[in-house]
């Protein structure tokens, strides 16, 4: 075990607490690196997805794991970056610019989102973003002039420095790993400067922020803008990976989707992001692939324990029967919602770090450490 | 001006019934500080529940009715047990997911049972007018008013002046000290969650003749409702019902008098509105912050 000595403020916040960082980091870049020569086309989809949702995933951890604010409202953001991109592409502007420009514009309406949310807290603030992306789903729907209402728009294939990027190639992938990568550095780095102090604290507790010094709303603000313009970053390379955009993409459903991702890969850290953007994009083709093959494999397994073939076969007939019902895939994403809240409250990350805790300390772990404290007493609704 | 108190009367209607899903989402928060994000869907589930009873098994409206509401309150128990206890008194956030995620579960899963096609109840209400002067008022609509006032009503005397009702008060100010007190908590709030359900069980009962049946009709009308609790402040059992009416009346207004497309957009234009000027909503209580 390894046991870091910190002797000042310098010491804690050090980007790399030491040097094993740069060798497993490094080795998980060079991996990803290498990856579209390795893995399929549809697993090179998948994880340009992953890259998207896990930088939405950061965005969402700064505002709700770090800040405190929850917002069930990030597929707007998503959907203004995304349509940003398209409309300034139709007038040929370059990918740079209108990339920043998405950015810029998804964070002065987070900035304007932000304001009314100064005074909100707890579930108001969960209503008022939901009201925000169904404005935004409908003004996508009706503004016909600029969003092409629901017939949605195409969007061109991308185009960096004269060189054409089609959606599917390597260079498509790299430059949303990079987009991912300097996120997920900026963050780390803004965590670690006031701000992101500031932040924590008043995720922490407001009141003492405010005793302390820290301009909650100027805080708050910059919280939201910071989240939405990175939304608004992956909204335009998901409009190009998507190829064509339209209102009903950016549904409640997905900004859902964007919170299980940080519930599920564990709001305090921003490992949680990319661990439950993994989870929530693979889990489609996994599920696919259970329907497709488990039935098989079940009737192989009954076949090996002694039931005969008509039994087996019969066996095959009702797995695939029941695995081929519909909706079952939204049953089972329920109960992987309530399994992780119920019994994994921190999430994979948590996991994963009591995993490595058990076998750091390994006689001596006590499941005790990580437990939450309940709190009957204080009442949010007095917070 | 006729057809303005049609449109009104058709509000107020379809009002009370966001007005009585909202009532159960202020129950399950009033007693437990818990947000319940699947309250729609347990009235689908009611809906459904009613619709085996009556339209299936062949059963008298009035005893298939109080059949769904007893199981449903069965039901509500169940949830409450398996997916809330484990949870109580960790950060709402948690709450929140776990009620979500309960209700995805539910809606597959009744998608599942009673396909996708829209269902419909035969009811006492679902034929016939009521005609005053040359305004037209359908009983289905007069019946959701009707029952909602009396529901609202019941549960409001019954929070505020039988025992049962402070108790759950209590348990939600403070559930350590409501149980050094002597009140037994944990059946406290499984019983607010089986009032709950059965309250939206009535929800989806009523609503069977207007909007019929379906596995989603939990997910539309209960994105209606949230606003409705909120606008009325959340906690307030008259307050839902206002939130509720207004909804409805902002919705069925738009639908007529503005352009195509505000009709879905303006609730949420005024929910965000009020909630500008009255974080609290209209009916809620200002909190002094304690440190």
């Amino acid at each position: 075990m390894r046991f870091l000595f910190k002797t000042d403020y310098e010491d804690d916040i050090k980007l790399i607490p030491h040097s094993g960082y740069v060798v497993t980091y490094g080795i998980l870049l060079a991996l990803l690196l290498i990856a579209p020569y390795v893995l399929s086309s549809y697993l090179m989809s998948q994880l340009v997805f992953v890259c998207i949702y896990a930088t939405v995933g950061v965005a969402l951890l700064i505002l709700t794991g770090f800040t405190g604010q929850a917002s069930l409202g990030h597929a707007a953001f998503l959907a203004i970056g995304a349509y940003t991109a398209a409309y300034l592409q139709k007038y040929n502007v370059p990918f740079p610019v209108y990339f920043l420009a998405a950015g810029l514009l998804t964070g002065i309406i987070g900035a304007m989102v932000g304001f009314p949310a100064l005074r909100l807290t707890g579930i108001y603030l969960v209503i008022a973003t939901i009201s925000l992306a169904l404005i935004v789903e409908e003004i996508l729907a009706r503004w016909e002039s600029v969003t092409n209402g629901n017939e949605g728009m195409r969007v061109k294939t991308l185009s960096l420095l004269g060189v054409t990027v089609p959606r599917d190639s390597p260079t498509f992938y790299y430059l949303c790993l990079a987009v991912l990568v300097l996120t997920i550095v900026g963050t780390l780095n803004l965590l670690r400067s006031p701000t992101g102090r500031a932040f924590v604290a008043i995720r922490d507790s407001e009141t003492a922020a405010r005793s302390m010094g820290v301009n909650v709303a100027l805080y708050k603000v910059k919280s939201f803008a910071i989240s939405a313009a990175i939304t608004g970053f992956a909204g335009v390379l998901f409009a190009h990976k998507l190829s064509f955009i339209s209102p009903e993409m950016f549904t409640l459903q997905l900004s859902i989707e964007f919170i299980i991702v940080i519930l599920i890969g564990g709001t305090f850290s921003l490992h949680g992001a990319v661990l439950g953007a993994i989870f929530i994009v693979m889990i489609d083709p996994f599920l696919t692939y259970l329907k497709d093959d488990m039935p098989g494999i079940i009737a192989g397994v009954a076949a090996t324990f002694g039931a005969s073939s008509a039994t087996a076969g019969n066996i095959q007939s009702k797995v695939a029967a029941f695995a081929s019902l519909n909706g079952l895939k939204g049953a089972i994403y329920g109960i992987i919602i309530v399994l992780f809240v119920l019994f994994e409250p921190l999430g994979l990350y948590g996991r994963w770090l009591k995993i490595k805790l058990f076998f750091q300390l390994f006689p001596l772990y006590k499941r005790a450490t990580f437990k939450r404290q309940k709190i009957y007493v204080k009442s949010e609704r007095n917070r | 001006m006729l057809d303005f108190v049609q449109q009104l009367v058709s509000g107020v209607a379809l009002g009370c019934v966001y007005g009585l899903i909202a009532l159960g989402f202020v129950l399950v928060y009033k007693a437990t500080e818990v947000v319940n994000f699947a309250q729609g869907d347990l009235m689908m589930l009611g809906g459904f529940f009613a619709f085996t009873f009556i339209g299936m098994m062949g059963l008298n409206y009035w005893i298939g009715f109080a059949g769904a509401v007893a199981a449903m309150a069965l039901f509500g128990m169940l949830a409450e047990r398996v997916v809330v206890r484990p949870i109580l008194g960790y950060p709402q956030f948690s709450i929140i997911m776990a009620t979500i995620g309960l209700g995805y579960f539910l809606r597959s899963i009744a998608g599942m049972i009673w396909g996708t096609d829209d269902l419909k109840i035969e009811t006492p209400f679902s034929q016939g007018v009521l005609r005053i002067g040359s305004l037209v008022l359908a009983y289905d609509k007069l019946s959701v008013i009707a029952a909602t006032m009396i529901l609202c009503t019941l549960l409001y005397l019954f929070f505020n002046k039988t025992t049962l009702g402070t108790a759950m008060r209590a348990s939600s100010e403070n559930m350590l000290a409501a149980y050094y007190m002597g009140i037994p908590v944990k059946r406290v709030v499984s019983i607010v969650w089986a009032i709950s359900a059965a309250v939206a069980t009535c929800a989806g009962v009523l609503l069977a003749p207007i909007t019929f049946i379906h596995s989603n009709v939990g997910l539309v009308l209960g994105l209606k409702a949230f606003p409705a609790a909120v606008l009325g402040g959340f906690g307030s059992i008259p307050g839902a019902v206002v939130g509720g009416v207004l909804i409805g009346v902002i919705e069925s207004m738009a639908g007529f008098y503005l352009p195509e497309g505000w009709k879905d957009v303006a609730p949420y234009i005024v929910l965000l509105t009020v909630l500008l000027l009255k974080p609290e909503g209209l009916f809620g209580l200002h909190v002094r912050k304690k440190v």
